[in-house]
């Protein structure tokens, strides 16, 4: 099992943060993922796998300020 | 008594704010706003960057005047913050973000808000930091458009980044901004400031 966001949801072997961003239907196009409490850069989200047992933050942000 | 207490304890955040610099990407809506919660609270020193120049359209929101339109943001909320507090230091740099040099003006403060517009710009800035300076707090604001809904906006706490967020708002492009909701998110992302340089209440 994996935590996304703090929803269980089941682990997928050699799954890309891309992968799992489009698994939880995440279309939003700028955001932010820790996997335990590491930042993913955006250009390593198709290179970077979720290990097992991980807690995964997503963030969309949202124009204006 | 009672009284008594309250001024020690107002002395010794004062005491600790002024040793304290916070850095603000950014001097539009949340940015403005927040420099200046943060003047009247009594930080030590403020570095501000930003490119723009006063609008009178950004007067429903941010913290200038009249008689400042036209004139370059930072140099105008410097004035203003003078006008408030003239203890504050307050450095700025009139200039656009690039990506690969954000951190530049960021290195030395105690923790930095970022206030900037675009979600593309506010992606950009919250990476760089985390990745070069992985140990500055970073207080962002993402879902600041519309009006009321208030309750919906909560602090997402992720390590080092502290993100004012409400997940469920409109981006700028498609709803407005207002004066309430922009400076309710800014006094919020200051208010975390302290809550971050002073400790547990």
């Amino acid at each position: 099992m994996i935590e996304v966001n703090k929803r269980e949801v089941e682990f997928v072997k050699n799954e890309t943060v891309d992968k799992l961003l489009k698994r939880m239907k995440y279309s939003f196009p700028l955001v932010i993922v820790k996997i335990n409490n590491e930042i993913i850069p955006r250009k390593k989200f198709s290179e970077v796998i979720v290990p097992d047992n991980s807690k995964i933050s997503v963030i969309h942000m949202i124009s204006g300020g | 008594m009672v009284k008594d207490m309250n001024i020690k304890k107002r002395r010794e955040i004062r005491d600790k704010l002024k040793k304290f610099s916070v850095g603000i990407a950014g001097a539009g809506g949340l940015g403005s706003n927040s420099a200046v919660s943060l003047a009247r609270a009594g930080i030590g020193k403020l570095v501000i960057v930003d490119f723009d120049i006063v609008e009178e359209s950004n007067l429903d929101r941010q913290y200038y005047f009249q008689d400042q339109i036209g004139n370059v943001k930072v140099g105008a909320l410097k004035n203003n913050i003078s006008r408030i507090n003239p203890n504050v230091k307050v450095e700025t740099y009139k200039k656009k973000l690039k990506k690969g040099s954000m951190d530049k003006h960021f290195r030395d403060v105690d923790v930095v808000i970022e206030a900037l517009d675009s979600a593309k710009m506010k992606t950009e800035f919250i990476e760089e930091i985390m990745l070069k300076l992985p140990n500055k707090p970073i207080i962002a604001a993402s879902g600041v458009a519309g009006y009321g809904k208030s309750d919906r906006i909560k602090t997402k706490y992720m390590g080092n980044l502290y993100m004012v967020y409400d997940e469920k708002a409109e981006s700028s492009e498609k709803d407005v901004l207002t004066a309430p909701r922009v400076i309710l998110m800014a006094n919020w992302q200051a208010n975390l400031v302290l809550e971050i340089l002073l400790g547990a209440d």
